[in-house]
Formats: structure tokens, sequence, C-alpha cells
């Protein structure tokens, strides 16, 4: 099986899936769920056999596959994967089955909604496998098209503000990717990432391509102060495009910063590292301290994804900081692995907790905290996965929400106090925001009539809400296989970006 | 059975007690949640007396072992991983027996309640947190065990949860925990950077090496880096064990109904902070200076919230600012290195403090949970097992000699008095006075609640009995070590060493020595103890007391218009509560207003995002304009643009 294009398969059979499963049209609702349900299923196992077969000791990239695709400028279908991509693409493989069975209810246009969803989990396995970079920008712009789509048309009343928003937002951002990869294309006459991995830049073109490639993946992440696109697009989001969006797409930008922005400009982020560092920090106060303020639960939970993506932006950075603050490079590596862990965990927690929102909006059609109150008297087990699911997004031991943050957190103190001091603070304004949510939502008498007739979770929902508190609670207890997996991938990345690439005179 | 299999049974027994009293609760049913999360509890507790017996009759050797890798990166490995030691096996016993007996108080208690499988399944998850805790052998299972019992203490606390004060209190409670947390990660943080490694051993074996280096927190201002790590690591302490000022939660938590007030804000949880100080002894020897911080700290803590104590009318806040003085005392031991002694005192105050916690919930049930001292008073007819039982808990706390708490807190005393640390005179004042007011407002309490006129109404009056066995059996279980366990275990826990291979006191540190050498075997020390001030000093509360509140007390009424402005003082609990809703906690919201509304909405969506946004609008209509439709303006255009590419190319050449 090890010959098989397994990469290939994890992207096309699902795009080919959406095709197959628009094609049967509206009137078989049924049978496009379960067709569905088949197809992400099939790719979840494809995405284990990807696990198995995958070698940890390397660096290397696996599973490659590579054909010229446009001969004039030597673009080539490239496609491999290292210990940076395969959680992401295991990530995405997941949360597609999870999407499926969530969006089983989904009534309006199911075939379309399926086929949306179909098509963007292949896209973004495209994104995270790519290895060439107008392959890789190609898959992130198409990306854009079923997300516009998903929030466009099953979203909510002010949907058209959102979808646009994000559209203009994050294309912005990708022009000035564009024009970077132009421009290395012109120097290096090749798209191929390895090999642009290697291209010797002068510092002041690195400093502009970082930026360039930062304005892009920072709006993705989302950044402060390219963040409030991500707000608006979760309240107006379905259900189930709210968890894809939080749980997967947000972690394309951090990702992108892993295969492209530290690795082909090292000399570029080390310069500019105080901005993104400064940046991050940001993100976790500032933001954190928005999120207490906010009164719908979808924003606040949207706020709550970019202060917790700023702990993925500074672990990613820490290297340069270490590196001046202690002369060597230990703790660089536990910064990465930590930022990337918290990607992971976060798919895990913000995809829970936007299911959770979306459990409550089916019955409630109300997303204001203030609608609710005392809900764990008429749902007892649902409130017992959501306090565990917000306690976990309060970095709670034992949960994955506290093994980023932890390392970041241990890192960040290698680079300078001041940054563990302020990353710290989540400890406190994490735990603030997540459980006066609880307390208003879930605590207190029943607070109206509404609250009283909810009847506790569906077979469906049970589903769902226990294969996610199982993935917190192991990623948690043990997270030992998710570091291996990374590990020397990770180590790898430390030393290319500790390395200057700045041309030898 | 091999001895790792031992010690992994005794704290996945209560984790799966907790699991399938929780999960399955409509399968086991009540009986059966009862049953299975006290059995574990009960083998647990057995198991660990077993290993407690090895470790101080057989002289079982220190173990020190992983048990599974928890990640390992960047060279660094994270373990989950046990440290069984003399201190370990103590606090196996002491939290396992307390466990256990609130166990089974709680089938007396939660009699009627709703919730009654899951009360017992929080209470088993509990006792695993807090095992994994204490038999930590390195800093991240220390924090994840840390942070697991102040989640169960959250759940608890809100186990009420259609109480408005219940969530309020809960989420006071996690929230200020966390910040002490705060503290203690940074401390860790610095623990890793500097000694380059999580696992205790290491880290003892490291500190050596880095006590003389300093670090830079503000520029040019050096720091020792020990005494910077031990104050991070204590101020987590100081949230957990509700030293001031992050005690404001511990009142509050009484929210939570009482069996846990027994267990976890009484005997085992609010004292992790006293066993993890105790644990890093070798760490705190390396800087005078944070032992100093350290006992100030237990010092006013154990003066201050016992005057609280005097003016409180709930029967268990009275027993909580109690809790909060005492554990003020066991943080002086501490400060002037006197680790076992704080342990000791750790040990005798977690039976009859729990004692004390559970009389008080008897009483509470007898008069259907009412908690008001003035609706109460000569109970002690109806309930007489309670009402000894608390007697024999109160004349523990007050030092009364021969019973335990005399010889721990007798032992405090001396330390403090004996110690040559920089400011311990002062710490020496404040335990020496809060004597008088431990016995001022212990006495107070027993005479409100079980002597004098009955000023209960008739109708509760008329329903109030003895509590039944399952209460009153672990009243008296408690009640025996409260009363002897402090004549048996005070020579070989203090003088005889039996905590030496897990605590490090540097000689110049060590006042024991000293105390030693009057130390003439537990009788001695007992009889010695009617003669001493300390004796003269509680029984001056306890006269107070008795002629106050049992002859006359129109005298505390005068006293409180009288002394109108300390009274005031001390019920408002000096003003800690308002400081922190009105400056941090209102604060903090007016911030995140601000920011949401100021930053997010206002300048970075209004001005930025839409403000551009409005921008392309307004230029697309100017440019509009020069879509004109006359094919002379668009050549005219062209050329212009013809012209200037010309030009640029020319003159940039």
């Amino acid at each position: 099986m090890s010959d098989w294009p397994l990469l290939s398969l994890l992207v096309w059979f699902p795009l080919v899936g959406a095709a197959v499963v628009l094609a049967l049209g509206s009137g078989r609702a049924n049978l496009v769920r379960v067709v569905s349900l088949l197809i992400t299923g099939i790719s979840l196992v494809l995405a284990v056999c990807l696990y198995i077969g995958f070698d940890a000791t390397t660096s290397a990239m696996q599973f490659e596959e590579r054909t010229l695709w446009i001969a004039a400028f030597d673009v080539h279908y490239h496609m491999g994967i290292d210990g940076l991509s395969l959680p992401l693409i295991l990530l995405t493989a997941l949360f597609g089955v999870l999407i499926v069975v969530g969006g089983w209810g989904v009534t309006d246009r199911v075939h379309q909604y399926m086929a949306a969803f179909l098509a963007l989990q292949g896209l973004m396995v495209g994104v995270f496998s790519a290895l060439d970079a107008l392959l890789f920008y190609v898959f992130f712009e198409a990306m854009l098209v079923p997300m516009f789509l998903i929030i466009g048309i099953w979203g909510g009343p002010n949907r058209v503000y959102a979808t646009v928003k994000f559209f203009l937002y994050t294309f912005f951002g990708s022009v000035f990717m564009l024009v970077g990869l132009i421009w290395l294309y012109l120097q290096a006459g090749t798209f191929d990432i390895q090999s642009l991995h290697e291209l010797p830049l002068g510092l002041t073109a690195q400093v502009w391509l970082f930026l360039a490639f930062l304005i892009a993946f920072a709006v993705k992440i989302p950044m402060w102060p390219v963040h409030t696109w991500l707000p608006d697009a979760h309240v107006e989001a379905p259900t189930g495009g709210s968890v894809i969006l939080a749980a997967i797409m947000l972690k394309i930008g951090g990702y992108g910063l892993v295969r492209f922005s530290l690795p082909m400009f090292p000399d570029g982020a080390g310069a500019l590292d105080w901005l993104v560092i400064g940046l991050s920090l940001v993100a976790i106060v500032y933001i954190g301290f928005v999120a207490l303020a906010q009164q719908d639960m979808k924003k606040l939970i949207a706020y709550s994804s970019i202060s917790h993506m700023g702990f993925v932006t500074l672990g990613f950075f820490l290297a340069f900081a270490i590196a001046r603050n202690t002369g060597g490079t230990e703790g660089a590596g536990l910064g990465i692995s930590g930022g990337m862990v918290q990607m992971i965990s976060h798919g895990f927690i913000s995809g829970a907790m936007f299911l959770v929102v979306g459990i409550l909006y089916d019955r409630m059609h109300s997303r204001e905290i203030g609608a609710y109150g005392g809900v764990a008297n008429t749902m007892p087990w649902f409130a017992m996965f959501a306090v565990l699911f917000f306690m976990a997004n309060s970095g709670l031991p034992g949960t994955s929400g506290f093994v980023g943050e932890f390392m970041v957190i241990l890192a960040a103190f290698q680079a300078n106090f001041w940054f563990a001091f302020l990353a710290g603070l989540t400890l406190i304004l994490g735990a603030a925001y997540s459980l006066w949510l609880v307390k208003r939502v879930f605590y207190g008498e029943i607070a109206n009539e509404d609250v009283g007739r909810l009847k506790d979770l569906t077979g469906r929902e049970w589903i769902l809400m226990t294969s996610l508190a199982i993935l917190v609670l192991g990623l948690g207890i043990w997270p030992f296989p998710l570091i291996e997996m990374m590990e020397v991938s990770v180590a790898n990345l430390v030393e290319q970006i500790t390395a200057s690439k700045l041309p030898v005179p | 059975m091999n001895i790792e299999t031992i010690l992994l049974l005794i704290p996945l027994l209560p984790l799966a007690g907790c699991l399938a009293a929780g999960l399955l609760r409509h399968q086991v049913g009540r009986a059966g949640a009862h049953w299975i999360t006290i059995l574990a509890v009960g083998i647990s507790f057995a198991l660990s007396a077993y290993v407690a017996w090895e470790v101080f009759y057989n002289d079982l050797p220190v173990l020190n072992y992983s048990v599974y890798a928890w990640a390992i990166t960047d060279g660094i490995r994270f373990e989950i991983g046990f440290l069984v030691d003399s201190l370990t096996a103590l606090m196996m016993v002491v939290v396992t027996f307390v466990s256990l007996m609130v166990h089974i108080y709680t089938i007396g208690y939660m009699h009627d309640d709703d919730g009654y499988q899951r009360f017992f399944a929080y209470i088993n998850l509990f006792t695993f947190a807090m095992l994994m805790l204490v038999m930590a052998n390195n800093f991240l299972q220390l924090f994840f065990g840390w942070e697991a019992v102040g989640v169960v203490s959250y759940l608890l606390i809100g186990f009420w949860f259609k109480k408005d004060t219940a969530v309020k209190a809960n989420l006071k409670a996690f929230l200020v925990n966390r910040v002490g947390d705060f503290g203690f990660l940074l401390g860790i943080a610095a623990v890793l950077m500097y000694m380059g490694s999580l696992d205790y051993a290491e880290v003892f074996a490291a500190t050596p090496g880095v006590e003389d280096q300093t670090i830079s927190i503000f520029p040019g201002i050096e720091w020792s880096l020990m005494t910077f790590i031990c104050i991070c690591l204590f101020i987590g302490a100081m949230g957990k064990s509700a030293q001031v000022p992050l005690h404001v939660w511990l009142p509050d938590s009484m929210e939570g109904p009482t069996p846990i007030s027994a267990l976890i804000h009484a005997a085992t949880m609010v004292t992790a902070g006293i066993f993890m100080v105790a644990r890093l002894s070798p760490m705190f020897e390396a800087s005078d200076m944070a032992l100093t911080f350290v006992m100030i700290i237990g010092a006013i803590t154990a003066l201050f919230m016992g005057m609280v104590g005097i003016v409180q009318n709930d029967i268990k806040r009275v027993v909580a600012y109690s809790t909060l003085s005492q554990l003020g005392y066991m943080t002086v031991a501490l400060g002037v290195s006197a680790y076992s002694v704080a342990i000791f005192h750790l040990m005798t105050h977690a039976f009859f403090k729990a004692l004390l916690f559970l009389a008080a919930g008897s009483v509470i049930i007898a008069l259907h949970h009412k908690q008001d001292m003035r609706e109460m008073g000569g109970l002690g007819r109806i309930m007489p097992v309670t009402a000894i039982t608390a007697w024999l808990g109160s004349l523990a706390l007050i030092g009364f000699p021969f019973f335990s708490g005399f010889y721990s807190k007798d032992l405090i005393i001396e330390a403090a008095r004996y110690s040559d640390r920089a400011g311990s005179t002062f710490a020496w004042i404040c335990v020496m006075l809060g004597v008088v007011i431990t016995a001022l407002y212990t006495f107070r309490m027993l005479y409100l609640t079980f002597h004098g006129k009955s000023r209960t109404d008739e109708e509760t009056l008329s329903h109030a009995h003895e509590s039944p066995l399952v209460v009153t059996v672990p009243l008296v279980l408690l009640a025996i070590p409260s009363v002897i366990i402090g004549y048996f275990t005070v020579e070989p826990l203090i003088f005889g060493g039996a905590l030496a291979d897990s605590i490090t006191i540097r000689t110049v540190n060590d006042t024991m020595i000293e105390i030693a050498d009057k130390f003439h075997g537990p009788a001695a020390f007992g009889f010695h103890g009617f003669v001493t001030p300390v004796f003269w000093l509680a029984m001056l509360g306890v006269a107070i007391a008795t002629f106050v509140y049992l002859f006359r007390p129109d005298i505390a009424n005068w006293a409180r218009t009288r002394f109108h402005v300390i009274w005031k003082v001390l019920d408002r609990k000096y003003g800690f509560d308002e400081l922190y809703q009105n400056g941090f906690a209102a604060g903090g919201l007016k911030l995140a207003d601000g920011l949401s509304r100021g930053g997010d909405r206002t300048v970075i969506d209004g001005w930025l995002v839409n403000g551009s946004a409005h921008l392309v609008g307004r230029a697309a209509g100017v440019v509009r304009r020069f879509q004109s439709g006359f094919l002379y303006h668009y050549a005219f255009a062209m050329i212009i643009g013809l012209v200037a590419i010309v030009f640029a190319f020319v003159s940039l050449r």
C-alpha cells in the first residue's frame, strides 16, 4: 500500500466525492448524508494509513508525488509531507467525519452543503501537502470558494457583510504572498518549496518577502490587528462552517509560517521577530480582555481563538530571542513544538466549543449568553461535556489545552521573562472568559421557559461530544505520540532558521 | 503484588470509582455509587497505610521512578512519575483517611440530594487528583495535581449550581487560584530554564550550582535567582493554601456542601501549598529572603484572619477563618525552616479541622440547613455525640495540653521563638496573639452552638435530633486521632527524624536542634504545657469567651458598639473583597468593554477596515468619472502613461 498515492487520494477523493454528492441532487437527502459519511470515513482511514506508514525518525519529505504541471513556469504537481504537515492532515480528515455527523440535521440543500464541505476538505489537505509554492497558492485560494459559499448560503442574517469581509480580508493578504512568490520565482527559477528553502537571499529582500508572506498568513491565523473578520465570519457561519473555520482553516496561516516564512527567510524573520512576538502578546492579552466583554457566545469563542492562536505565533518566533538571551537554541524547539501542539489542541477545543454552541442554537435559536441560564438543570450530560471543553479552553492540565500553552510559556521564559509573564496572563484571562460563560449559560436557576423545555443530547450529539472529549483528554494525558511525530521535523526547522541564508560575499 | 502496582492502584482506584459513579450514575444507582466509591477509597486507604507502614517501620527505601513519559521534546523529558518517601507516605495516609471518613459521612449528609451520585464521583475524583499531587516526583505532575484539585474544588463549591452565591463563589475560587498558579507557572518555567529539568531530584541536585546566580527582571536590578524562583512558587502556594492576600476565596467556598469543606477546604487541598514548600525544602533553604517572605505572609494570615473569625455568625465561616489562621501557622513554620513541624501541624489539623467541619455539618443537618449561630444554642443536650466530638476537636484546635493540636502548635510557636531569621520576632508575636484569638473564636462557637438557651425556632427544634450513625461514626473516628495522634507521633516525626529523607534543612536555619534539647518525651512536654505562657494565653481567650458568651451576652453587643470601627473592619474582612470586586474585577471588565468597543469596533473595524472600504468606494467614485466613454480621453491617458514609463526607464537606467 505504501506505493499508493495516498496524498493525492486524500485530496482528490473528497473533491470527486463532492461532485458525486452534488450530482445526487436535492431529492435524496439521506443518501447524500450516507455517501458523504462514507467518503469522509474512507478519507479518515486513508489518513490513518498515512500515519501508520509515516517514518518519524526523518525530517525528509515522505509520500512524495511529483509530475510536471505547467512546463512553461516549471510548476510541478509536487506533494509530500513531514512531521509538521501530518498532524494537520490527520486533524483535517478527522473533522471531515465530525462535520458530516454534525451536519446530519441540515435540511436546506443538503447535497450542496455536503459537497461544499467535501470540497473544502480536499483542498485543505492539498494546502498541507503541497510542496510546490504555486500549487500551494492554488489550494490556498481555492479553499476560499467553498467557505465563501458555506457562510453565504447557510449563514445567518448578516452573512453578506461577513462573507465579503472574510473574502476581501483574506484575499487582500494573499495578494502580497502572490507577489512575493513571483519575485521568488524570478530569482530562483522554480516554485519548488524545498529549493526555495535553500535559496540564498539578501537581508533587505528577506525582510520584504517576510512581510509579504506575513500579511497573508497573519490574516489567516488571524493575528491582531487583522483579526476582525473572524468574529463576524463565525457569528454568521453555520455550525459546521464555524467548526471547520476554527479547527482547520485558522491553522493554515500557522502552517504557512513554518513551511514558508521561517525556513525561507530566517534572517528576515530574525530581524522582525519583535514584531510577531509583540503582535502575539497583544493577541493573548488584549484579545483576552475583548473576549471577556462579548455577549454573543460565538463571538466570545472567536476572540478566544485569536487569543489562543497568539500562542502559536509566539511559540514559532521565540528561537531568535532565545538565541540572543542564552546564546543557544535550547528551548527554540520547545516553542515550535508547543505552537504546533497548540494548533492541534485548538482544533479539538474550538471545534468542540462551536459544536456546543451549535447544539444550543439548534434548540433555542439564540447565541446570546443572556438568553440562557441554568442549562445544566435540563441538559446535565451536555453540561458535563461543555464544562470539560471550556475548562480545556482555559488551559487545564490533563486536557489538550494545557500542553501547548505550557510548552510555549516555558520556552518564552527562556527568551524573556516578560514574554512569559504576559503570555501567562492567559491563565487568568482564559479562565475568566471561559468559566464566566459557563456560569452564565449553564449554572443558576432555569432562566426561562425555553431553557426549561430543553432536551438533553441526542445519540448523534453524544457521538460528537464523546469523540472530542476523548481527543481532548487523550492529548492532555499523553501528548507523547503527537510530539514524537513532529520532533525530528521541528529540530530540522530549528536548524534551518538558525542557519543564516544571507549570500556568502 | 509488587510495590509499583500498589502505588499505581492507590490513585487509580478512586479515578475508576469516579468514572463508574459519574458516568454510569443511572446504572449503579444511589447505593451502588456510594458502595463503589467508598470501596475504592477504602482500598486506597488500606494500601496507603501499608505503604506508610513499609516506609516508617520496615525502612522501605525512597522510591523515585517514572510511570510514563508524557512528552520528550527538545532534550527535555516531561514525565509522570512517583516519589514515595516518608513525606509522601504520610500525606497519602492523611488524604485517604480523611477522604474515607468524608465519604461515609456523605451518605448521611447528602441523603436527600438529587446529585448524590455526582457528589460521590466528584469526591472520588478529588482523592485521585490529590494523590497525584502528593505522589508526584516532578513539577509537571505537581502542577497537574495542583490544578486538578482546583477544578474539583470548583465543581464542588458550585455543586448546588442553582444557587447564585455558590456559582459566584466557585468562579471566584478558581480565578483567585489561577492568580496563584500564574506565579507558580512562572516559577516552574524558571526552574526549567536554570536547572534544565522538572524532575525534583535533578532540580535539587542542581540547586547549589545556581545559588549564586542572579536574574534581572527589570533592567539594572538584579535579584537572587533562588529568591525569585521560590517566591514565584510560593505565590502558587498562597493561592491554594489561601494566604493573605489570595485568601478571599476560602471563606466563600463554604457555599459548597459541608463534607467537601471538611475534605478539600480544611484537611487536604488547602494544605497542598504547605506540602509543596516542604517538598521543595532544598530549594527554599537556598534563599533566606524567600523564607522570610513566607514567614511574614504566614504570620499575617495566622493573626489577622483569626480575628475575622471572632465576628462571624455563620458556623461554617468561623471554622473557615480558623482554617485560614491555622494555615498561617503552618506557613510560619515553613518560614522558620521547621518544615517537619509544618507537616506535623498539617496532619493534626487535618484530623481536628475535618472533625470540626463535620460536626458543624451535623448541626446543620439537624437544623435543616440553618448555619447562623444566632439561631442555635443549647444543642448539646439534643446532639451529645456531635457536641462532645466538637469539644474534643476544639480543645485540639486551641492547643490544650496533650491534645494533638497542642504538640504541633506549641512547636510552631517555639520554632518561631528560637529562629534567627529576620522578622521572626514579629512572627512569634503574631502566633502568640493568635493563640488568644483562636481560643476566643473557638469557644464562642462552642457556646453559641451547643450551650446556653436555645434560640432556634420551635418548628425547627422539634425536628432536631442527633445525626445518624453514618455521620456520628466518622466524627468519633476523627475524634480519636484529634486527641491522641500528637502524643504518639511527636517524637518520631519531629525529633526522631522520620521525615529526614524528604526534608532538607541547613544547620544554620535549624531551630529544632535547640528545641530538641528541651524535649524529654511527649508526657513531660504535655505537663510542661500547663505552665507555659502559651497555655495561659489560650486560657485567657477561653475565659473571655466563657464570660461573654455564656454569662453576659450583652457585653458582646456593648463591645460591638463601643469598638464599632474595629468591628466594622473585621466584619468587612479588611475590605479585600471590595477591593478585588470593585478594583480588579470591575476594572477588568471595564477595560474589556473599552477594548472591545474602542479598540476592535471603533478603531480597527470602524476606521481601518470599513474606513478603507469607504475610501475605496469614494476613490472608485472619482475614478468612475474618468470612464467618460470618449475615445480621446483614453488615448490621452495612454499617451501620458507611456511617456511616464519611458521617462522612468530612462531616468532609472
